[in-house]
């Protein structure tokens, strides 16, 4: 095997209309998925993410044999999956059991459907993998709709939410719904997993969701710098990891990985410095 | 004057386990109440019911002459101490504005006039300092002044307040004591949770005192009194008042040997 069968960059120019779609998609991503994965830090729902991400590879696979639409499909699942999360699992301990429970499941149908699919293994694999040029126009379009949604429903409860992670008692002696807030974050997060599947894969959600506002939340503990920097970072791994698996053979997905972990690691590696540099002076 | 809290025969229960019963009590604006017990005895709990988040087995509970029912803007509520997750991206100052407006949905846009308020509200429990400190950096301590900051300073017409001087040094306890007691100058009443009464004792105007399913309502002088408390625990207690500090011995003798209660 040699570098340029990886990467080969000579018809770049060519290639890159071929992805607006997909650069596009992955900014809407990029955007909601640095937003919720704040409120996925704060509210310990990490494991959550990955459970939901697994049940929404489920609904897509079955939507997928059946001849129905894999979007369609994808969201069906991270409902039913973020519906049993956010109704059972109000306790973090009795959540993460719920996930466990529920993640091997989701798994198993998805692969079932997936055998039984006869197509090509490409599509298969681009579910669980993620998959650089697969985003058409209707598939850009309802992505644009659940991103305007998620971005609706976060800007709408940000405030109260942010009370209530931080004190759900006097959250709730104030007014602020606590429990049903939980909820409708939960199906929230849903509806941001379902559309990240599409482009990264239900394996590899997390990187979006959960490693761009953990290395945030490294850095700085602003309400405003926060969620800035977890949207820059995720937007730097999205569209860095499509331009670079743009010029090769291999998937999306390990370079968006990548490039979210190098920044996870950068940030830690800043926070220490400057842990260091306080205690120091 | 109007009550702006009244309680009327509430008991609460679970099954055969009775936590407090037929408890009867009008607070006044500007009134300054302690709710004393020992642990277990249901302080919280009241506090809790006044809330609206606890109900009742019977009886009632009225605040500014309605039904109680969750969530009120005019309660300023200090919870029980507990430590705050170190993943939240919020500053103390932040904390202290969710006192003014976190009940109210969409983003928390920056404020000149709520900034100045929440930093005066911190500045009042000593802890302007911390203003722009991580929330999960925050001690104990420090992390109870600033709740105290953000019930205050929306000038609630009743204070709940939950053992605010758990975490605290004595100098703090003074502060903080002293600025739960000026809210009563504006008209706010104070139901202040405790098991030392020593602290706020010159503030109390009456005590509720819960000990095993009973109660006793009074002044301090009417309720820490060895009789009053013998008759409530079932059992010899001894009040002592030594040097303006109230004593309360062998609260708990029937459970420990050697035990004695600050109340």
């Amino acid at each position: 095997m040699d570098w340029s069968d990886i990467f080969d960059f000579s018809d770049y120019d060519k290639l890159l209309p071929l992805v607006y779609n997909s650069l596009l998609a992955g900014a809407l991503l990029a955007l909601i998925g640095g937003l919720v994965g704040v409120f996925v830090m704060n509210r310990e729902l990490s494991f959550a993410v990955h459970g939901i991400a697994e049940l929404s590879f489920a609904g897509a696979a079955v939507f997928l044999l059946i001849g129905l639409d894999v979007v369609l499909g994808s969201v069906f699942g991270s409902l039913i999956a973020a519906a049993i999360i956010a109704v059972l699992g109000d306790r973090a301990k009795d959540r993460n059991s719920i996930v466990a429970v529920l993640m091997p499941f989701g798994l198993g149908i998805g692969i079932l459907a997936l055998s039984l699919y006869p197509g090509r293994a490409a599509n298969k694999f681009g579910l669980l993998t993620g998959q650089i040029v697969a985003v058409d126009d209707p598939k850009l379009a309802s992505m644009t709709v659940m991103t305007l949604v998620v971005l609706i429903a976060m800007v709408v409860m940000w405030r109260p939410l942010s009370f209530a992670s931080l004190d759900p008692e006097v959250a709730a002696a104030r007014g602020v719904p606590v429990k049903w807030l939980g909820i409708v974050f939960v199906i929230v997060l849903g509806i941001a997993v379902a559309a990240a599947v599409q482009v990264v894969g239900a394996l590899l959600v997390l990187a979006l969701l959960v490693t761009p506002a953990a290395a945030a939340l490294r850095l700085s503990s602003s309400q405003v710098w926060v969620p800035v920097l977890s949207v820059l970072f995720a937007l730097v791994s999205m569209i860095g990891g499509i331009l670079l698996a743009l010029g090769g053979s291999l998937p999306i997905s390990p370079f968006v990985t990548t490039i979210s972990f190098l920044i996870y690691l950068i940030a830690r590696i800043v926070a220490f410095a400057k842990k260091k540099a306080e205690v120091t002076r | 004057m109007n009550s702006v809290l009244s309680i009327t025969g509430a008991t609460l229960a679970f099954g055969e386990r009775v936590i407090w019963e037929n408890i009867n009590l009008d607070v006044k604006p500007g009134e300054f109440i302690a709710v004393i017990g020992a642990n277990g005895s249901g302080k919280s709990m009241l506090l809790k019911a006044i809330l609206g988040q606890q109900q009742l087995s019977s009886g009632q509970i009225e605040f500014m002459g309605k039904k109680t029912s969750t969530g009120n803007t005019q309660i300023g509520y200090v919870p029980q101490h507990r430590a705050v997750d170190s993943g939240l991206p919020l500053k103390a100052i932040d904390a202290v504005r969710f006192g003014l407006d976190g009940h109210n949905y969409g983003l928390p846009l920056p404020s000149q006039k709520k900034r100045a308020l929440s930093l005066a509200a911190l500045e009042q429990v000593d802890a302007g300092h911390l203003a722009t400190s991580s929330v999960g950096a925050l001690s104990g301590g420090e992390m109870q002044r600033v709740r105290v900051a953000q019930a205050l300073i929306a000038n609630p017409k009743l204070i709940l307040a939950d053992e605010p001087l758990s975490a605290l040094d004595l100098n703090h306890q003074a502060v903080v004591s002293e600025l739960i007691a000026t809210q009563r100058d504006s008209g706010s009443a104070v139901l202040f949770v405790t098991h030392d009464v020593n602290p706020i004792i010159d503030y109390v105007d009456r005590v509720l005192y819960l000990a095993q399913g009973k109660h006793s309502v009074g002044t301090p002088d009417e309720v820490l009194r060895s009789e009053v408390l013998s008759e409530l625990y079932g059992a010899e207690i001894d009040v002592v008042r030594n040097q303006g500090r109230i004593v309360v011995l062998g609260a708990h003798d029937h459970q420990h040997h050697d035990d004695e209660e600050w109340v």
